[in-house]
C-alpha cells in the first residue's frame, strides 16, 4: 500500500510499467508466433513423455537446418515484395552438382565453391530478368524453379551417393553442447546464416535499401537509394541461401537426386509467413524466419510422438497455420495502413 | 464486344488489334497480334517433329477413332488446357491461383473413393454420381479461394498457396494415404473414350474453351473481368461488381481444376493423392502466358491459352521425338518461359526496337 501511494504521479512501479507494457506493433506477430511456438511446445510436453527433452528441440534445429536457411533468403526476396519460387529447385541442383563433382574427383572446397558460385549465378539472373526487363518475381522465379530441375536432371536422373569422407565427418560428427545434447555442424551454419542476415538487415546500407523497397519502390528510388542493385541483390542472395541450404540438405541426406526438396519453396515461405513477415514486403525480421521453422518442425515432431496421426496431416496443419497468420497479416494491415 | 469472340486459334484480329487507330493492313495487323508468336511457335515445334518422323501429322482411323500422334496431343492437352482456361480468367482479374493443383487431387480423390466405396462399382450411375461430388467439393474449394480473395481481400497468391498447401494432405485424407484404383469403364472413357472417333477428353475442354469464350465475349462478362483485373476499386466505383466478379471466376477456376482432376485420374483408373496434377499449375499459367494474357490483368486471350496449352504438350511430345532425354523437357521450359516473357517485356521489346525497323521491313517486304 505504501508502495503504491509513493510511486502515484511520480514514477509508477515496476508492476505497473509491466502491466501496462504494449509491445511495438512491429514486433507483435513475431511475439505471436514465438508464443505459438511454446505452446506447442510446451503442449507436446504436457502430452507425451520425452517431449520436453531438450534433445528433441536440437533434433528440430537439425533436422530443419537447411530449412532455416532457405528462410533466411526467402526473407530477404519477400522484404522487397518479391517472391522465389526456385529455392526448392536449386536445393536439389546443388546437392546434384554437390555429388557429381565429388564424384569425378574434384576436392570438397572446390565442389563447395562450384555449388555456392552456380546457385548464387542463377540467383543474380533470375534478379537480373526481374529488375531489368520487368519480369513480375513469381514468372521469373518459375522459370528458376524449371531450370534448376532440368540442370539436375540433366547431370543425372538417378540418384548419386556422397561418400567424401571430410564430407561424412562433418554430417556425422556430433557437436557436444553440455552433458549429453548435442547438435550438428549445419545447426551451426545455420544460426550464423541468421546472425549474418539480421545484420545486414538491421544495421547495413544494403538492409535498410531492402526494408525501403519493400515499402515503397518508387519511394526508395526517389530518395535515391540503389534500387536495382539491391534488388538483384536480395534475389543473388536467395541463391546463395538455396545453395548453402542444399549443402546442409545433403549433410541430413547424404546424396545427390534431382528428386530431392520437391515442393520446399513452399515450405519456406510458409515459414516466413508464420514468422510474421509481410508478403508485400516492408516488415518483418529474420528471426522470425527462424521461428516459423521451427514451428513447422515442431508440427512434424508431434506428428511423430504422436503416432495415431498420419503424415499428411503435417501439410493440413501447416495450412491452417498459414491461413491463420494471413488473416492476422490482413487484419493488422487493415487495421493501421502503412 | 461481338466481333471478338475468338474461339479457335485461327489468325482472326486479337482483341489488342482493336485499338489500332491507323487501319494497318492484314498482314501487320496479324504480326501485331499478340497470337502470332505462340502460333508460329507451335508451328516450327510440328515442324520440327515433321523432320524427326516424317510420319509425325499422320492421322489414321483404327477401331473407330482417330488415331496418331495429333489427336494424342490434343488428348493430353485437355487437362492442361481445362486448369489453363479457369486461370486464364483469374489471370485476368489480377489474380493467380496456384491451389488448382491440389484442386485436381481432391478432385481425383473424392470421385475415385466414391467410385470404389458405391454399391455397384462398374455401374454408369456410380460414375456420374462420383464425378458430379468431385465437381460439387471443387466449386466448394473454388469459393473457399474466392472468399480468401475477395471478402478478405488477401493477395491471390498468398490466399491460393493455403490450399495448394494444405490440399494434398485433404487428398489423402479422403484416400487415405493408398493410391486407389477403381474399375469404371464409363469414368475411364473420360480419358480415353472416343465420340464420333474423337476423344472425349479434348471434346470436354473444348466444349468448356467454347463456353467460355461464348459467356466472355458474347456477353459484358469478359470487359467486366477486364476491368476489375485493369483497376478493381476504379470498377466497383463504376458500377461493377467487382467482388462477385472475383468470386466467380475462382468458382470457374475451381470447376475446371475438377474436371482436369477427373480426367487425370481416369487416364490411369487410379489416384495417387501426391503425384496427381502435380505441377499442373505451374504448366497452367505458363500456357496463359504462353498465349500472351500479361500476369498484370485487365486482358485476356482465351484462344491465346488455347495455343499455349497446345504447345506445352507437343513440347513434351517434341523432346522425346528428337531424341533428347524427356527430363530435359523442364530445361526447355524455362527458356520458354524466359523467351516468353522477354519478349512481352516492354523493356526488352524497346532494347530490340533499334534493330527491329530493318528485320520487319525485310520481312513484309
Amino acid at each position: 500500500m505504501s508502495a503504491a501511494t509513493a510511486t502515484v504521479g511520480t514514477t509508477t512501479s515496476a508492476w505497473d510499467r509491466i502491466r501496462s507494457y504494449s509491445p511495438p506493433p512491429r514486433f507483435l506477430p513475431l511475439i505471436v508466433t514465438i508464443a505459438l511456438f511454446a505452446g506447442m511446445f510446451g503442449a507436446g510436453s504436457v502430452r507425451y513423455e520425452n517431449f520436453g527433452d531438450p534433445q528433441v528441440f536440437l533434433s528440430l534445429m537439425i533436422n530443419n537446418a537447411h530449412l532455416i536457411v532457405l528462410a533466411v533468403g526467402m526473407t530477404f526476396v519477400i522484404l522487397t515484395g518479391g517472391i522465389d519460387l526456385s529455392v526448392g529447385s536449386v536445393v536439389a541442383m546443388s546437392t546434384m552438382i554437390l555429388a557429381k563433382t565429388l564424384q569425378s574427383g574434384w576436392s570438397l572446397p572446390a565442389a563447395i565453391l562450384a555449388v555456392l558460385v552456380v546457385s548464387t549465378l542463377l540467383g543474380t539472373v533470375l534478379g537480373l530478368l526481374i529488375h531489368y526487363f520487368d519480369i513480375q518475381p513469381f514468372i521469373a522465379t518459375l522459370a528458376g524453379l524449371f531450370l534448376a530441375r532440368g540442370v539436375a536432371y540433366l547431370i543425372s536422373i538417378e540418384s548419386i551417393p556422397i561418400n567424401n569422407e571430410t564430407f561424412m565427418k562433418w554430417a556425422y560428427e556430433p557437436l557436444t553442447l553440455w552433458s549429453t545434447y548435442w547438435i550438428r555442424w549445419s545447426v551451426v551454419v545455420a544460426l550464423v546464416a541468421v546472425v549474418v542476415a539480421a545484420y545486414v538487415l538491421a544495421f547495413t546500407r544494403f538492409g535498410r535499401t531492402v526494408y525501403a523497397i519493400g515499402g515503397n519502390e518508387s519511394s526508395a528510388m526517389l530518395m535515391g537509394l540503389r534500387v536495382g542493385a539491391v534488388k538483384v541483390g536480395v534475389y543473388a542472395v536467395s541463391g546463395f541461401c538455396a545453395g548453402l541450404g542444399g549443402l546442409l540438405f545433403a549433410l541430413n541426406t547424404p546424396s545427390g537426386n534431382s528428386l530431392h526438396a520437391v515442393g520446399m519453396e513452399l515450405d519456406a515461405i510458409a515459414a516466413a509467413v508464420i514468422g510474421g513477415i509481410l508478403l508485400t514486403g516492408g516488415r518483418g525480421y529474420v528471426f522470425g524466419a527462424l521461428v516459423g521453422v521451427l514451428v513447422l518442425g515442431v508440427i512434424q515432431t508431434f506428428i511423430t510422438f504422436d503416432g495415431t496421426l498420419t503424415s499428411w496431416w503435417t501439410r493440413i496443419a501447416i495450412g491452417v497455420l498459414l491461413l491463420v497468420f494471413v488473416v492476422i497479416q490482413r487484419l493488422m494491415t487493415r487495421r493501421q495502413p502503412a | 464486344m461481338t466481333d471478338t469472340l475468338i474461339p479457335a486459334p485461327s489468325p482472326a484480329p486479337a482483341p489488342e488489334t482493336r485499338h489500332a487507330a491507323d487501319r494497318p493492313t492484314a498482314l501487320a495487323r496479324f504480326l501485331g497480334s499478340t497470337l502470332v508468336w505462340p502460333i508460329l511457335a507451335l508451328l516450327l515445334l510440328l515442324v520440327v517433329n515433321v523432320v524427326a518422323t516424317p510420319s509425325f501429322l499422320n492421322v489414321r482411323i483404327q477401331d473407330g477413332h482417330l488415331y496418331g500422334n495429333v489427336v494424342d496431343i490434343a488428348r493430353n492437352s485437355a487437362p492442361v488446357l481445362l486448369v489453363a482456361l479457369g486461370m486464364t480468367l483469374i489471370i485476368a482479374t489480377r489474380g493467380i491461383d496456384l491451389s488448382v493443383g491440389a484442386i485436381a487431387a481432391i478432385a481425383g480423390a473424392v470421385a475415385c473413393t466414391r467410385i470404389v466405396g458405391a454399391a455397384d462399382e462398374a455401374a454408369v450411375t456410380t460414375a456420374i454420381m462420383a464425378c458430379t461430388w468431385a465437381l460439387v467439393v471443387c466449386v466448394l474449394l473454388g469459393l473457399w479461394n474466392g472468399f480468401l480473395v475477395s471478402v478478405l481481400g488477401i493477395q491471390p497468391i498468398i490466399a491460393t498457396l493455403v490450399l495448394m498447401v494444405a490440399g494434398r494432405g485433404l487428398a489423402m485424407l479422403v484416400t487415405d494415404g493408398q493410391i486407389t484404383t477403381v474399375n469404371n469403364e464409363t469414368f475411364s472413357d473420360l480419358a480415353t473414350g472416343y465420340v464420333l472417333g474423337l476423344p472425349i477428353a479434348s471434346l470436354i475442354a473444348i466444349g468448356m474453351v467454347v463456353a467460355a469464350a461464348v459467356f466472355t465475349r458474347r456477353t459484358a462478362l469478359g470487359m467486366l473481368i477486364e476491368a476489375v483485373g485493369i483497376n478493381p476499386e476504379a470498377s466497383r466505383l463504376a458500377g461493377v461488381r467487382a467482388r462477385t466478379i472475383i468470386w466467380t471466376v475462382y468458382v470457374f477456376g475451381g470447376f475446371c481444376a475438377g474436371l482436369a482432376g477427373l480426367i487425370i485420374a481416369a487416364n490411369t483408373n487410379s489416384v495417387n493423392a501426391n503425384s496427381l496434377g502435380l505441377w499442373i499449375e505451374l504448366d497452367a499459367i505458363l500456357a496463359v502466358v504462353i498465349g500472351g494474357t500479361a500476369l498484370t490483368g485487365g486482358r485476356f486471350s482465351l484462344a491465346g491459352t488455347l495455343v499455349g496449352a497446345l504447345f506445352i504438350t507437343t513440347l513434351a511430345r517434341t523432346i522425346p521425338n528428337v531424341g533428347i532425354p524427356s527430363e530435359a523437357n523442364y530445361l526447355f521450359k524455362a527458356v520458354v518461359v524466359v523467351a516468353v516473357c522477354l519478349l512481352q517485356s516492354p523493356r526488352a521489346r524497346a532494347a530490340l526496337r533499334v534493330r527491329r525497323p530493318a528485320t520487319s521491313k525485310g520481312a513484309t517486304a
